[in-house]
């Protein structure tokens, strides 16, 4: 199969690359521009470990072909905070244990940057449904939804 | 779980991409937000020979208003932007029910209006309530262009009147008459899943309170969403009572459903929701009717 | 016990890599001219293979090389048995019949491999998929346990008369004398149904062999690291050193990550071999329900007998496991089914018959709980059969059947998982059930809320039960703690890590012995190259017994420390004291050297040392325990059901919990939130169902429902007790597993009660389809 050629601005770098058109666009930030904070959990859409901003909006990134993203804007877990300097969503996470194993955290990250940008000062129920669509098998949620209220006080509004 | 080979084509024109389908016929299929087709493709059990994404093609995302005061909405519309449009809402509050209920949000913001109508889930929302809403269809093919009503467009589980080189491009909601009222009544497993039974009601009574027009729509309980001709039998030209909306709905339950049974839920089980869910909505709708919302 | 580091919720050293997503988990890894396997599997659950053509899929551009079980020739041989059944039980039966890595002659359970492929990319093979021809004889499929065993059913296993894997009686007293003695005996049938662990990373292998130092290095995504080293040394005629098994991090284990010789570890790392390249395996999620170990799945003809107080006399248990088509994990699961059903109550008579079945689906192996919430839902649906018998209520039938303090060490007579008998060594078994009735508000919402809500017209109740957790088995772990010049310590245990938190747990350990920041402590888990004796993470054991090891290592390097320091200094040790990386003087603070130049002096370049005298600031250490601890709990969750649609929502739920000593509370109540949710998506949302044929009707996330966030209680209240375990130092119990555990004991009882008691529900399992049903029936 031909490939493509595509142009795509990943967390503000821009990328040009060739891809074949089947290749799914978490395979591609994964495996093509070797951004592996970006999980994959089920390729079917259900688990939300995939989620990243595409254009701003949190997509499945496991449902959307590479060839897709082309000339599109792309927001990996990657674009927040580093190990030395974490984002207040990410200390958050960090201070209310809102993590396990930490594979499906990137997803829940992605997920929660647009909503709390949408909703500073979300509500607990607001919180369970923002996060309905990611699942943690670790935590039982508990502590990930005490830490995106202490986000929501955390973060620059 | 990766999906197999196929062509892809991105055209940026309505014009363009008929084109591509009449070229392609039946090796063609159309990716819109590819919610459904996707998950699907990646599972190896649909296996298109070519793609025609739409998602290049602006034109085709809109919601405007129409001459007759209803709304046009673009195929290409995503779900999320129909969920938070307010002219949507204000509208057609029936809209604003269900949008939420569409999977989750990370889904509604790739998934799209037309899309999801096209694919024809039995268990999909969008289907039935284009029904409910009386919606006109406008479906063009490089050869032709028609008019379909959603009542006659669903032929069978992701089954439709389309042909292979045609594309769904509007959905024309027309307006609701004075003193209409809806509500959706859904049961799923959990939040964001599959509607085991759902019932979409839209009422309109008269200047006597009488029922003018009864809309209801069942969704997960046949092969297409299923539009009650017993409900209007019973509730138009009467004053909406309670006795009325169980008759309706044990109507419904006992004639018009053929609910399967799989691992999530027995067919019975889906049967007694229809009818709860059925009292239920009409109780709110007509509620909503009578107070003018 | 809790001191400056051990016993404080101090935040954990993994987070910031974890949340910048910068931590490397297996399908991360990537190395030059890396191949990809898929594996073809099965879509019979029983079949006989007539022939395999793959001659087209060698065409295929991309595809590097396919093997089938004929092209293994003698390699190809079953599994070690990797549990094997304990002797100790007298007149026991035990079938053994391991896993096989790749179907040969026969296909024994649907998504066994046929063939393997090798290519250029994951896409690559999975397109050779459809190149390849396999002629099957379809066989009749088993799958109901009791018809499984009788006669005329088709085999599993033809070399076996019948579908038999175990049977195993254990029995103390002597039930048929309680029975005759009693007032009143309950029998019941009881169906527990199968569930997925479902880490949300799936499994993975990579394996590179390299030729020119004849090393070869596997990245697996495996609970237990040294076994699986251990196991393909062995497969490959490799020395164990010449095999390095590295697990980096994992996302999430519950279990199923605890096997090994499967398809992947077996075949890949001889492929590898031959074709000089480095394979990388992931697992997809269709593969991981179909084709990873799973769990639960036994029916019980269970009796109990009391009198008419409600004193138990005796119980009686006669159950079927599924132990699928292998049974490679020996009788684990269903010993903790017999070690759980009566440990918490005094049941003086106890007869408990395990049948052991093969049937043609996936193998069975633990998944956390691992039997134990089977027996508990066993015995708990007995309490509550009993008390409506008895018209007593629930919490009180419990509280005069539960153990005391007194009566412990108790020996139970019964052989566990871990093949010496039970010992009950400690606990509090009253005072975990009277804290959870305090915290739910038990009596007032009996006699005032329950009833006022019932007369608006509201279906609320509550479930209340009590549970044991065996944990922290042996055999042992080891651990190898270092202080390094740079001031900092190395910490290097056998086990793995799946999301314990064990960087930073383990450090706290560390850190309480040797004075130096949680933070500049470096734990090193499952990398067979760091430390190579152990046995792996599971049995609720990685704090208990990996953790004594390490709290062994760090006192023998706190030892050092100050017997070096003693000499340099010429102070008794006595007048030492250690803290913030140095050693000082108590008397003159400034007579002082940091731990970093300590663990330089304590390896000398040149000069002599005293004989004795090991080399450098670093220990290693071993523990393991006569037998294993065990921790216990109880829980109250209210529920509120829709008459009209039978969903149900558990508004507040309520565990206390004694593990012993916790060395990082925070943490601890992340494993319990963590089991909680996996109990209720047990009871109410996560079931695995095989149709007649043996085919899984459930194999993705859109037919087993994952709890999600809004599934979780509206209200969740956490209470702890410690009551310390006398088997090791530390004085801690394991914890992993508790939450698991009661949950659908408690939310079963709940809904009968929110149904005013109008049905009896005797599954662990619920939908509300299935609760309909129970009141059709009922009418």
């Amino acid at each position: 199969m031909d490939k493509f050629p595509i142009t795509v601005n990943v967390n503000g770098v821009r990328y040009d690359r060739a891809v074949e058109p089947r290749l799914l666009l978490s395979d591609f930030l994964r495996h093509d521009l070797c951004l592996t904070g970006t999980h994959v959990g089920c390729e079917h859409g259900i688990c939300g470990a995939c989620t990243i901003l595409f254009d701003g909006e949190p997509v499945r990134s496991c449902l959307i072909f590479a060839v897709q993203a082309n000339g599109h804007d792309i927001r990996t877990v990657e674009s927040l905070g580093s190990t030395e300097n974490l984002h207040p969503l990410q200390e958050a996470f960090h201070e209310k244990h809102a993590l396990q194993c930490g594979f499906c955290t990137p997803g829940f990250l992605m997920t929660l940057i647009p909503f709390l940008e949408k909703h500073p000062k979300p509500t607990e129920e607001e919180i369970r449904e923002a996060i309905d669509g990611n699942i943690c098998r670790c935590t039982g949620y508990e502590n990930i939804i005490q830490a995106v209220k202490l986000a929501s006080e955390k973060m620059p509004r | 779980m990766k999906p197999v080979p196929f062509n892809y084509f991105a055209p940026t024109s309505v014009e363009e991409a008929l084109d591509k389908l009449a070229e392609l016929g039946y090796d063609g299929k159309i990716l819109a937000g590819g919610q459904s087709l996707v998950p699907a493709m990646n599972f190896r059990m649909a296996r298109p020979g070519a793609l025609v994404d739409l998602n290049n093609i602006p034109e085709l995302a809109y919601i405007k208003p129409t001459s007759e005061g209803g709304l046009a909405i673009g195929t290409m519309t995503r779900d999320s932007k129909v969920e938070h449009d307010p002219k949507v809402i204000e509208m057609f509050p029936l809209l604003g029910e269900v949008m939420p209920n569409i999977a989750h949000a990370q889904i509604r913001n790739r998934g799209t209006f037309g899309g999801s109508i096209a694919h024809a889930d039995p268990a999909g929302q969008l289907p039935a309530i284009s029904i409910a809403l009386d919606a006109n269809l406008f479906i063009q093919s490089k050869s032709k262009e028609r008019w379909v009503k959603a009542t006659d467009f669903f032929t069978g589980p992701f089954m439709t009147v389309l042909d292979p080189d045609d594309m769904l491009v509007e959905i024309v909601l027309p307006p609701h008459l004075p003193h209409t009222g809806s509500s959706y009544q859904q049961v799923s497993r959990q939040r964001g899943g599959y509607a085991q039974a759902a019932v979409a009601s839209v009422v309109t009574l008269d200047d006597q309170n009488r029922c003018k027009e009864a809309r209801v729509v069942l969704i997960s309980v046949g092969d297409t969403p299923i539009l009650s001709a017993r409900a209007k039998e019973i509730l138009v030209g009467q004053k909406p009572t309670a006795e009325a909306f169980k008759e309706v709905a044990q109507a419904i339950a006992a004639n018009e459903i053929d609910p399967a049974t799989d691992i999530h839920a027995t067919a019975d089980y889906r049967r007694h929701l229809v009818e709860v869910l059925v009292e239920r909505s009409l109780t709110i709708a007509f509620d909503r009717a009578k107070k003018g919302v | 016990m809790a001191g400056k580091y051990f016993g404080q919720p101090i935040l954990r050293n993994e987070d910031a890599q974890l949340l910048s997503g910068k931590a490397r988990f297996i399908d991360d890894i990537d190395l030059p001219g890396m191949l990809h396997a898929a594996f073809l599997r099965s879509d019979f659950a029983h079949a006989r293979i007539k022939k395999i053509d793959y001659s087209a899929a060698l065409k295929r551009s991309g595809v590097v090389a396919v093997y089938t079980a004929e092209d293994f020739g003698d390699f190809w041989r079953p599994g070690p048995l990797q549990v094997p059944p304990p002797t100790a039980i007298k007149g026991s039966v035990f079938n053994a019949r391991t896993l096989v890595p790749i179907a040969k002659d026969k296909v024994r359970f649907s998504g066994e491999p046929l063939a393997v492929i090798i290519a250029e990319s994951r896409y690559i093979a999975e397109d050779a998929f459809d190149d390849i021809i396999v002629e099957i004889e379809p066989l009749d499929a088993v799958n109901d346990l009791e018809k499984a065993l009788e006669p005329g059913a088709p085999l599993v296993h033809e070399d076996l008369d019948s579908n038999l894997a175990a049977d195993v009686v254990q029995e103390r007293g002597n039930y048929e004398e309680a029975r005759a003695k009693a007032d009143v005996v309950i029998s019941r049938k009881i169906l527990v149904n199968r569930n997925a662990g479902a880490a949300l990373e799936n499994r993975g292998f990579v394996v590179e062999w390299e030729e020119r130092s004849r090393q070869m290095t596997v990245w697996a995504t495996t609970q237990a690291p040294i076994p699986l080293r251990n196991t393909i040394a062995a497969r490959m005629g490799l020395f164990e050193n010449q095999v390095r098994v590295i697990t980096p991090f994992i996302g999430g284990g519950f279990g199923p990550k605890i096997m090994t010789s499967q398809a992947d570890d077996v075949l890949l790392p001889w492929i590898a071999m031959k074709l000089k390249r480095p394979i990388k395996w992931i697992e997809d999620r269709r593969e991981n329900f179909l084709a990873t170990t799973s769990e639960r799945d036994q029916v019980h003809y269970a009796e109990i007998a009391l009198t008419k107080e409600g004193t138990i006399l005796g119980v009686k248990d006669v159950f079927y496991h599924n132990t699928g088509a292998y049974d490679p994990y020996g009788m684990t699961v269903p010993l903790n089914t017999q070690t759980h059903t009566v440990s918490n109550y005094r049941v003086p008579n106890f007869y408990t018959q395990i049948k052991m079945v093969f049937t043609n689906q996936m193998v069975v192996t633990p998944v956390r709980g691992a039997g134990r919430p089977q027996g508990v839902f066993v015995m708990e649906r007995l309490m509550d059969a009993a008390a409506r018998e008895l018209n007593m209520d629930p919490a009180e039938i419990r509280m005069k059947n539960l153990l005391i303090p007194d009566e412990f060490p108790l020996r139970t007579g019964i052989i566990g998982q871990d093949f010496v008998e039970g010992v009950l060594d400690s606990g509090n078994y009253k005072k975990n059930l009277e804290k959870t009735m305090e915290i739910v508000g038990y009596e007032k919402f009996r006699k005032e809320i329950q009833p006022k809500l019932r007369a608006e017209g509201k279906h609320v109740g509550i479930g209340i039960v009590t549970f044991t957790e065996g944990t922290a088995v042996g055999p042992y772990e080891g651990a190898r703690v270092t202080i390094g010049a740079n001031g900092k310590v190395n910490v290097a245990t056998g086990i793995s890590t799946q999301g314990q938190g064990h960087f930073t747990s383990f450090a706290q350990i560390v850190a309480e012995q040797v004075g130096i920041d949680v933070k500049d402590i470096n734990v090193v888990t499952g990398d067979t190259a760091h430390f190579h004796w152990g046995a792996g993470t599971f049995a609720s054991r990685g704090a208990a017994v990996a953790g004594s090891a390490i709290h062994n290592a760090a006192v023998k390097v706190r030892e050092k420390i100050f017997s070096l320091a003693s000499k340099i200094f010429e102070e008794p040790e006595e007048n030492l004291e250690v803290g913030d990386g140095k050693v000082w003087v108590k008397s003159n603070p400034s007579q002082s050297m940091l731990l970093g130049d300590l663990a330089l002096r304590a390896n000398p370049t040149r000069g002599t040392i005293e004989p004795g005298v090991e080399p450098g600031l670093e220990a290693t250490a071993y523990y393991g325990p006569p037998y294993g601890a065990t921790g216990a709990g109880a829980v109250a969750m209210i529920v509120n059901l829709d008459p009209e649609t039978m969903q149900v929502k558990v508004e507040h739920f309520v565990i206390v919990h004694d593990c012993g000593t916790a060395i990082n509370p925070m943490i601890l109540e992340g494993q319990v939130y963590g089991g909680i949710s996996m109990g209720i998506g047990n009871a109410f949302y996560e079931k695995m169902v095989y149709d007649d044929n043996g085919q899984l009707l459930s194999a993705s996330f859109m037919d087993y429902l994952m709890p999600q966030a809004t599934d979780m209680p509206a209200k969740m209240e956490l209470g702890h007790l410690v009551t310390t375990t006398p088997l090791n130092t530390l004085g801690i119990k394991g914890v992993g597993e508790a939450g698991a555990i009661p949950t659908p004991a408690a939310f079963v009882q709940a809904v009968e009660d929110a149904l005013h008691g109008q049905v009896e529900i005797m599954e662990s399992n619920l939908n509300p389809s299935r609760i309909f049903e129970y009141l059709q029936k009922k009418q």
